[in-house]
């Protein structure tokens, strides 16, 4: 049998992206691309092991009731695995040990944030040092943003792709740090693979081109690695040209841009860890 | 010991919601303050060591980057007042569960019966402000004095030590269970009393056919065997009311009409909804013969269509207006998730895919002053739309279609919408998805929440005008979580073939619900003490018709009980088995083992009285005013601003209209992304590039001269909508929501007659375009108390029918937008125009009424609208926009500025259905004639256009002109030249802060 990367999603208490996100990772060519409930995990019937690309997907876990994401990155801290097994928490320090990829998009990626999953510039996953919070309009927001990328970022995700086009859709976007040093760190390491930008992809601190205002606008977020990443715009949500705001009026590829960010990580799978 | 965790944002972070309290107080109540910061306060009423309390406050409730966090000691510092808003006693209290859950992960330990965590937000405001104003601030826009307490506090008097002290909206202990037994044999005063004491909103020839029923000899006899008295208990006459009510039975809808027409013809109509509205789906499903798609109608939670040989789609609209006038937030947030669950409930079950919302509101802008117990347009606004906002956006669905409508009467109660679209498998294990069964001897599960005081007698409420002791009991609070946890669940369960049938518990609670559902196997026998509760103090009677929310009831078999069971309790989620189905002929609940109720099925059914209901038409005498010397050019910009037409943009971006990764066509649409579309486009499976399409028309403003006219006009504007992206004519289905005044002639509302023969007449619309447009009913609601009316003041809504079709697109790649696309393209107007701007905007916008309401010929509007399939199957239409509010000039206005290129024609060229020149300017820009659409179509496209349009109302007008201006002319006369951004600006300013 030949060897099949194998996709895996969280599904769950809120997880709202999961068969979007699983499709996106069968587009791009993984043999298996499951969406889970996470209850199964826990039973330990699922394991996470048995996979070599995790996504943690976008909704409202928990409602985000305790600030976004913070009552899910609590479960899998805390919430018992069958058996006594490690807690889920401490099988995704594994995964990322193990050399595996994770990406969080939105939901997910502040459920990384407040793990302390992301942007570990010390390669310590446990300590957070960085937060998702309230767009400075207070405000929900589902709009399309233009990205600038970083070529020098160790990011393996966005490489080669020079400047994209996605949609938001969050209320707790704002990426703040909790010091200068911490900014300084992900700048000097090229942890910013992706920033809100104007039209002419360059980066803005002006609403609504940057929707929440963000920190040095930015969007997305790698750890040292450049395998484990996060970013608030879904990639997931561009993945053909009819679900582009303007497919009626442009010529545009088959393949949405979004696509390409999965590709990028199958393929790394597949040179790398089959 | 209780504590009180307090989480507050570190010094220089930006407290985005303080700022945008403060910005709102500025826009509500004008008053303008220094800096309003907010604080989150946890209050932990549960055995926990101070680690524990130490571990929860730095864990899960605070985030260590930005906030800080106090046990049992301030954070405010710095404030003039200090406002601290909770929660009342029983209502839901979302944060409160979540972080009740993540402590017991913490801890490793769950809760006591008992033990629980409040939660509560302290704003902070410094600025000129006194107790006095705070109260008022407090009372008219931080809190909600129906389901909300408050702390207030100046900066003196706060204890620096303790803070805020603890307070505990725990729900105090009630009396013990006891069930009430009721005498009937009493006067009809009396029995009238009773009625309206207990909320029953029965009327008296209802309560005296319960009287003649619970003194039939044979019926005592029974009652006698079964243990229970001849007087009827608190459970059974709740259990009664609720299946009568309005809201459940329909009692207007079913009534016998006499209905008397302006030439004194008379006639009767044996229930509309029998004669008109299942009238209309029977002789189009007759008409359609082999090519019928109508799956299940009318008898479920929502109605089934095919989608394609292995797929089904289900569509359900709902209002939720009573609770949203006394609760917006809470209204709108369980409108949705309720009909969500109608949604999800229908068959064996169906995965939700989308939401649509229609509201009607007074304007925000309101500055008149207002009666009593009504709450501000702009709160009901804010409210209702973060409701909505919430409830959609948390529970993973799209909203992609809707609109908001402003009469001023809608000050009296708004209307809130909220639809949803949900898709199963065409077949489930071999068997047809869209039809269930209760077998004999299935288990009753109730599954998901658990019940409450909340929403008792929500439906019996909403039965009746809103008045001042309308319950605050029937104000709930939905929690999308609970309900997503449990969807999750029971769409496992359904494939895995553990349940027989299902539904959901809305209005009525279990009363409804497994009433119903045991009508399949003729009986029913349920233990009221089994069923979980919040707390304790519930009366059997309560259980029974609680409208608690996020609840589902199913029937399990013995053999799929336990597999259900376990993987329940392995989700998270709760169920409980509360008795069993039984074909006894009787609806059986017992309490701690002993009957509480024993009702005749039969009767309980089929046993309220029809009511008999006069009409009387008349025609008002409605007549053309007179304008002259408008400015037109000046007019168009007006009307741009219009709240019926100008830009939703700040709504529409706060729902997620996108998840799901469907939606195709979407709200918004051209050059940047702020257009108005007509209708959207979704995609619904990966693998295939079928596509549904929504839409919906709504025109209140036509009935103040007919409602006839009214209702063939939304049909025809959902319909013309719904064919502007490429939906096609022949595979879509329509659903009714009617929101009346009450039309029941009696005391207080004299003028019924009228109000009936305004129903009668939107109905013989509803059957007749149906009929003629081949659009099939397949679900809708009627909600029939649409006043207000406390001491001398009443408001009556307009009568509004919200019509909402879904369909079909073969492939949405083929699906049309309404921006203009390039300079260069031709213009075309399809249909014709007639002098009709009664009851339009334009004419509103003057002040005035009108009587030429628009009119539709539905023989040319099919037509019309098969040819526009046939020309976006061949790709001949760059663009498509319907034309409503505001005519011609508002449509072409808007593809003019979506896409961002002008466009000039000549109104000499259109097509009209008297002599042009007795059109004035007015009507050819403003006219509100329906089934007409703008399209633009490539040059090179023209004669392929022209020869496929050849029978058709087909004009071409203009062109698309690369510079960006709207110029309209009459021959050599020019009527109006302004610039898109100019246009633009107006259309988008009026709501763009909201």
């Amino acid at each position: 049998m030949a060897k099949q990367v194998r996709s895996l999603v969280i599904a769950g208490n809120g997880t709202n992206c999961e068969r979007e996100v699983a499709e996106a990772c069968r587009l791009a060519g993984s043999e298996v691309a499951a969406a889970v409930h996470i209850a199964e995990l826990l039973a330990g019937r699922v394991k996470l092991e048995d996979y070599h690309f995790l996504n943690l997907a976008g909704g409202f876990l928990d409602g985000d009731d305790l600030g976004s994401a913070k009552a899910g990155a609590n479960r899998l801290l805390h919430a018992p695995v069958a058996g006594g097994g490690a807690s889920l928490a401490a099988q995704i320090g594994q995964f990322i040990a193990d050399g595996k990829l994770i990406i969080g998009v939105c939901n997910g990626f502040q459920l990384m944030v407040k793990m302390g999953l992301l942007p570990a510039t010390e390669h310590n996953y446990q300590q957070q040092t960085c937060t998702l919070t309230h767009n400075d309009s207070g405000r929900f927001v589902d709009r399309w943003t233009y990205l600038q990328t970083d070529s020098a970022s160790p990011c393996i995700y966005t490489r080669g792709l020079e400047g994209i086009y996605l949609p938001v859709r969050h209320g707790e976007g704002k990426f703040v740090v909790d010091s200068d040093a911490t900014l300084q760190a992900l700048e000097a390491a090229h942890l910013v693979p992706l920033r809100y930008a104007d039209a002419e992809f360059a980066p803005t601190m002006d609403f609504p081109a940057n929707p929440n205002g963000s920190i040095a606008a930015i969007a997305g977020v790698c750890d040292p690695t450049g395998r484990v990443f996060g970013l608030m715009p879904h990639p997931e949500a561009y993945v053909h040209y009819t679900q582009h705001p303007r497919w009626t009026r442009e010529e545009l590829p088959e393949e949405g841009m979004g696509l390409l960010l999965y590709r990028n990580a199958i393929n790394y799978v597949r040179e790398n860890l089959l | 010991m209780p504590c009180r965790i307090v989480v507050g944002l570190k010094e220089g972070v930006r407290d985005a919601r303080g700022e945008r309290v403060k910005s709102e107080i500025r826009q509500h109540l004008g008053l303008e303050l220094q800096v309003v910061r907010t604080l989150d306060v946890y209050t932990v009423d549960a055995e926990l060591s101070a680690a524990e309390i130490d571990a929860a406050a730095k864990g899960p409730l605070s985030d260590p980057v930005i906030q800080d966090v106090a046990v049992d000691h301030p954070l405010a510092n710095d404030f003039d007042v200090l406002i601290e808003v909770g929660f009342r006693p029983g209502v839901t209290d979302n944060i409160g569960r979540t972080a009740r859950e993540a402590i017991q992960y913490l801890t490793g330990r769950p809760f006591e019966d008992g033990e629980a965590v409040y939660t509560s937000v302290q704003y902070l405001l410094s600025g000129a402000i006194d107790r006095a104003v705070a109260e008022q601030l407090t009372s008219d826009f931080l809190a909600n004095d129906l389901i909300q307490r408050w702390t207030i506090l100046t900066r003196d008097e706060l204890d620096p030590a303790k803070g805020v002290p603890v307070s505990i909206p725990r729900v105090a202990a009630a009396a013990a269970p006891r069930v009430q037994k009721m005498d009937l044999n009493v006067s009809d005063e009396e029995l009238l009393q009773l009625s309206r004491d207990g909320m029953l909103a029965l009327n008296l020839n209802e309560m005296k056919t319960l009287q003649a029923h619970f003194n039939d000899p044979q019926v005592q006899a029974k009652r006698r065997k079964m243990g229970l008295g001849i007087e009827l208990t608190d459970v059974e006459l709740e259990a009664l009311a609720q299946t009568w009510s309005e809201h459940c039975k329909h009692k207007i809808f079913a009534a016998k009409i006499d209905y008397e027409d302006e030439l004194g013809n008379k006639e009767t109509i044996d229930s509309l909804f029998k004669t008109y509205i299942v009238g209309a789906t029977r002789d189009i499903r007759q008409n359609l013969g082999q090519d019928d798609f109508c799956l299940s109608v009318f008898k479920d939670n929502a109605g089934v269509i095919r989608f394609n040989d292995d797929w089904s789609m289900v569509f359900k609209v709902e209002t939720h207006n009573s609770p949203s006038a006394l609760d917006p937030y809470g209204g709108a947030l369980t409108g949705i998730v309720g009909v969500n669950r109608d949604g999800y409930g229908t068959g064996m079950g169906a995965r939700l895919i989308f939401n649509t919302d229609v509201f009607c509101f007074a304007s925000p802008f309101y500055a008149k002053p207002l009666p009593p117990r009504l709450l501000h347009p702009r709160r009901i606004f804010e409210g209702v739309v973060e409701g909505v906002e919430h409830g959609g956006n948390k529970s993973g669905i799209p909203t992609i279609n809707g609109s908001i409508q402003f009469d001023e009467r809608f000050a009296g109660k708004p209307l809130v919408y909220c639809g949803t679209a949900s898709i199963m498998p065409a077949k489930l294990n071999g068997k047809p998805c869209h039809d269930k069964q209760v077998l004999v001897g299935d288990h009753i599960i109730m599954t998901g929440g658990r019940i409450g005081k909340d929403g008792i007698h929500g439906a019996t409420f909403s039965s009746e005008e809103l008045h001042e002791d309308s319950p605050v009991t029937a104000v709930q609070i939905g929690d999308p979580i609970t309900q997503r946890r449990m969807f999750d669940f029971l769409i496992i369960a359904r494939d895995r073939g553990l349940y027989n049938s299902i539904t959901d518990n809305g209005a009525g609670g279990l009363s409804s619900s497994v009433g119903e559902m045991a009508e399949d196997t003729g009986g029913l026998e349920m233990h009221l003490d089994r069923a979980p509760l919040k707390y304790p103090g519930l009366q059997p009677w309560e259980i029974l018709i609680s409208e608690a929310q996020e609840r589902m009831t199913l029937a399990v078999s013995d053999a799929q009980l336990g597999p259900f069971l376990q993987l329940a309790a392995e989700m998270g989620v709760e169920a409980t088995d509360l008795g069993l189905f039984t074909d006894s002929g009787y609806y059986h609940c017992l309490y701690q083992g002993k009957t509480v109720c024993c009702l005749d099925m039969e009767f309980l059914h089929a046993g309220v009285p029809q009511m008999q209901i006069p009409a009387k038409w008349e025609i008002k005498g409605h007549k053309e005013p007179v304008l002259t010397g408008r400015d037109l050019q000046a007019d168009l910009l007006g009307l741009l601003g219009r709240l019926n037409i100008c830009s939703k943009e700040s709504v529409v971006r706060r729902y997620d209209h996108e998840v799901q990764a469907g939606t195709v066509v979407k709200p918004l649409t051209g050059v940047t992304n702020d257009g108005p579309s007509d209708a959207a486009v979704y995609r619904p499976l990966f693998d295939s590039f079928e596509g549904i399409v929504t839409a919906h028309g709504i025109c209140p403003s036509y009935s103040d001269i007919d409602t006839y006219h009214m209702m063939a006009c939304a049909i025809d504007e959902a319909l013309r909508n719904y064919v502007a992206v490429g939906g096609n004519i022949e595979h879509v289905a329509g659903l009714d929501n009617f929101c009346w005044c009450d039309p029941v002639e009696s005391e207080r509302t004299p003028d019924g007659a009228y109000k009936a023969a305004q129903l009668v007449r939107a109905n013989k619309a509803l059957y007749e375009y149906c009929v003629a447009f081949g659009v099939p009913l397949i679900s809708g609601k009627d909600s029939m108390k649409n006043d207000y009316q406390i001491g001398e003041t009443k408001i009556s809504i307009p009568p509004t029918v919200l019509f909402s079709v879904i369909g079909k697109i073969d492939d949405v790649r083929l699906a049309v937008t309404m921006d203009a696309k390039a300079p260069g393209d031709l213009v075309y107007l399809l249909g014709s125009t007639a002098d009709e701007l009664g009851g339009s905007e334009y004419y509103r916008m003057c002040g005035e009424l009108g009587a030429n309401v628009p009119q539709v010929d539905s023989q040319k509007a099919l037509k019309l609208y098969r040819t526009v399939n046939a020309a976006q199957q061949q790709k001949l239409l760059r663009s498509c926009h319907d034309l409503s509010d505001g005519g011609l000039a508002v449509a072409l206005a808007e593809k003019a500025f979506a896409g961002g290129f002008g466009i000039s024609a000549d109104l000499d060229k259109l097509i009209v259905s008297a002599e042009l020149s007795e059109l004035s300017d007015m009507a050819l820009l403003f006219s509100e004639s329906q089934s007409r659409l703008a399209v633009t179509v490539k040059p090179e496209d023209q004669s392929t256009f022209e020869q496929l349009f050849a029978d058709c109302d087909a004009a071409l007008i203009g062109r698309v002109m690369a510079e960006p201006v709207l110029s309209l002319c009459r021959g050599g006369k020019s009527l109006i030249k302004s610039l898109n951004d100019q246009n633009k600006e107006a259309w988008q300013a009026p709501l763009r802060e909201l």
